[in-house]
């Protein structure tokens, strides 16, 4: 009996390059036009999302996985969920596959929280027995008891993703694949979500978990795979591997570019371009001083008009504690001016003043998104800079402040 | 799923060839079938004031139209030997099987496209897709053949024995159903041509079947009958009418009929089989 529970051996995925880009089936007519030509099929036409991917993972372990978007972290969770087929080399899995790619697949609106437990249950591939037995304990989880008879299409997208993750949650296979669950949700749930995922590797079960969240990584995981441009970049213990993954990751002096490719195509019409850090005398930098005004522009491209789109930056710590949300139309005046954003390129600016941030490490994610009806493009590590407290207030003593945050605040000492 | 002991060696690799019925997950997987066909039915008839009530309607006025206009107007006759007046009940066995046919058809056709986000999510057999979207016409089929019973009483045709085979003919409907139901499914999820061709299809197919009429219309050299019988749906008809009737015993039509489904379940099975490693690529 070996200890091995998944071993992937120089696992390979490609693509048509249209099937990772909308148009993905064909008509007949294209078909019948390509018996003809014969042209169709150049080699020019395949990308490989990921190559040559080789890892083992031990009975018990709880892995992480981290990489950029596009970088071959989902491809290698679909593979290792039977999902899709690899193009070369194999993988060998001991034991049942449970996976979280995306909470609540399956659920039907018209159907009650009571009768989606158990749609959902059997599709996750529970026994209706097993789904039976644990009914209550599911229902408990996603606190939605009074409104188990009421079709989930009622229910609140904070109710509706209780009730999602908590069917998942309670599923026990011997493996564990989780993609991105975290992403979603109030800090509460998010925290119980986490305890549950902490519960579940201390059962000795096997979890592979892929987050963008470093700080989730950090805590539930001891070693960490790095996917980079779909090859394996580093395999090495969390930290030093987060720490890889950071300084090279993403960070280009200041600047996040994104090419044709990196984009997905459901963002379209929203076409992100670039997203800098620029100084008080409006130069792209790497590091900027805490007493400095600093500014942060997203430049991108409108295919079409968007009504109700904001563009809006998010900054995290880096172990991936939000700091602050904002977005261009928050103020009311913005917000009627652009009711509907016509197709044109844009830059999207804003400043964040002086004496704010602490100093250390920080990352920017936007986000570009109208509410309640689309999120267009979500990219929550699109760059890192550093903040220099140099000459800041209160530097007369040399010491680390705590906090991600060193604002500058008035201060009054009464004497009586 | 808590049961270690099923700790079973999954091998990932990409597949080559025709691929074989992968029976034991499909096993393994049954329950999914009955939650999926369950979620059909059950959706169906959400937020419809008549609910399962249309499965009644809707084969009860087809067969009131299908009299006023091929009986009264036209002067379609049922088989001979059958009292002219019993014609609305002879078209309604006909129905009975089309109706199921035509709606496992709509159903699985777009099945799974319709369901291509738990294709791109999850794995399960995919088999599970179309033959659950077939299954869900059974609810509806029980109850037209309530019906039925009900028009039988009504006008008096006699109850035989013979009745005991219309489970059989019942069967061979299914997997006439499921066998097309797979190619075109499978179909579809490459080529979208399918779903617009779907309603044009059947409605040919009604009446290259007999529906509105009688087998012995069909007035033509023994070769072109068995040309005609090519067509699955004359043999399940002619095998209800049979049951419930006693017109057009089984013969090489029905051969004919039985062995066309064979055929196409088998190919279908492999086709959908060799297709499904793309499903998730392609949908």
């Amino acid at each position: 009996m070996s200890d091995i529970a998944i071993r992937v051996n120089q696992m390979g995925k490609r693509y048509r390059i249209g099937q990772l880009h909308g148009q993905s089936y064909r008509t007949l007519r294209d078909s019948l036009a390509g018996m003809f030509s014969r042209k169709e099929q150049v080699n020019g036409g395949h990308i490989w999302a990921l190559r040559g991917v080789s890892f083992e993972v031990k009975q018990g372990q709880v892995l992480g996985v981290v990489g950029r978007n596009g970088a071959g972290k989902s491809t290698l969770l679909k593979l290792l969920s039977r999902v899709t087929e690899p193009t070369e080399g194999e993988a060998e899995i001991r034991g049942r596959v449970g996976s979280l790619l995306e909470v609540g697949t399956g659920f039907h609106p018209e159907l009650t929280g009571r009768e989606n437990i158990y749609l959902n249950g059997a599709i996750l591939g529970m026994k209706r027995a097993e789904i039976e037995r644990k009914f209550d304990e599911i229902v408990a989880f996603a606190e939605i008891e009074k409104f188990i008879e009421t079709p989930v299409k009622r229910y609140s997208s904070g109710m509706y993703l209780r009730l999602a993750f908590a069917v998942a949650a309670h599923l026990e296979p011997e493996i564990l694949v989780v993609d991105e669950v975290l992403a979603v949700g109030d800090a509460e749930f998010q925290r119980k979500c986490l305890g549950k995922m902490s519960d579940v590797a201390s059962e000795g079960r096997t979890v592979l978990f892929v987050s963008h969240n470093m700080s989730a990584i950090l805590r539930l995981t001891e070693e960490t795979l790095v996917i980079e441009k779909g090859r394996l970049a580093l395999r090495a213990p969390t930290a030093q591997a987060v720490d890889f993954y950071l300084s090279r990751g993403y960070s280009q002096e200041g600047q996040r570019c994104w090419d044709e490719d990196e984009v997905p195509a459901s963002a379209s019409p929203f076409r992100p371009l670039a997203l800098r850090v620029v100084n008080g005398q409006g130069k792209v930098v790497n590091t900027v001083r805490s007493i400095d005004p600093l500014t942060l522009e997203v430049e991108y491209r409108l295919g079409a008009p968007i009504p109700g789109l904001r563009v809006g930056i998010y900054l995290l710590s880096t172990r991936g504690e939000y700091i602050f949300t904002s977005f261009d139309t928050d103020e009311p005046q913005m917000y009627e001016r652009y009711a509907t954003r016509q197709p044109g390129s844009y830059i999207s600016r804003c400043t964040v003043p002086a004496n704010l941030l602490n100093e250390g490490r920080f990352v920017v994610g936007i986000n570009a998104s109208s509410y309640r009806i689309r999120r267009y493009f979500q990219d929550e590590q699109a760059l890192t800079f550093s903040v220099d407290a140099a000459g800041a207030p209160g530097m007369q003593w040399p010491e680390q402040r705590l906090g991600a945050v060193r604002p500058l605040l008035k201060w009054e000492i009464e004497a009586r | 799923m808590a049961v270690r002991a099923d700790s079973t060696v999954t091998y990932i690799r990409p597949a080559r060839g025709w691929l074989a019925i992968n029976l034991r997950d499909l096993w393994l997987y049954r329950e999914l079938v009955y939650f999926l066909t369950w979620r059909d039915i059950k959706v169906r008839y959400k937020q419809a004031l008549l609910g399962i009530g249309w499965a009644i309607l809707q084969p009860l006025l087809s067969m009131v139209i299908f009299t006023v206009i091929f009986n009264r107007f036209l002067g379609v006759q049922p088989s001979p030997g059958i009292e002219p007046r019993l014609y609305p009940i002879f078209s309604f066995a006909a129905l009975l099987p089309w109706q199921f046919f035509q709606g496992a058809l709509q159903r699985s056709s777009i099945s799974l496209v319709v369901n291509a986000n738990l294709l791109t999510k999850i794995y399960f057999p995919r088999l599970i897709i179309p033959l659950s979207s077939v299954a869900a016409g059974l609810v509806d089929f029980l109850f037209s053949f309530i019906i039925l019973i009900g028009l039988m009483l009504f006008y008096r045709v006699e109850f035989t024995l013979r009745l005991l085979w219309l489970p059989a003919f019942l069967l061979l409907a299914l997997l006439a159903a499921l066998a097309v139901g797979l190619w075109l499914s499978a179909l579809n999820v490459q080529y979208r041509d399918v779903q617009h061709m779907v309603p044009f299809l059947l409605t040919a197919w009604m009446y290259a079947s007999p529906v509105v009429y009688p087998l012995e219309a069909i007035n033509v050299s023994q070769f072109w009958r068995l040309m005609y019988a090519l067509n699955p749906m004359v043999g399940v008809i002619q095998g209800f009418r049979w049951s419930l009737f006693g017109t057009n015993p089984p013969d090489m039509v029905m051969l004919v009929s039985a062995s066309v489904v064979l055929v196409l379940f088998i190919s279908g099975l492999f086709y959908f089989r060799r297709m499904e490693r793309t499903f998730a690529d392609m949908i």
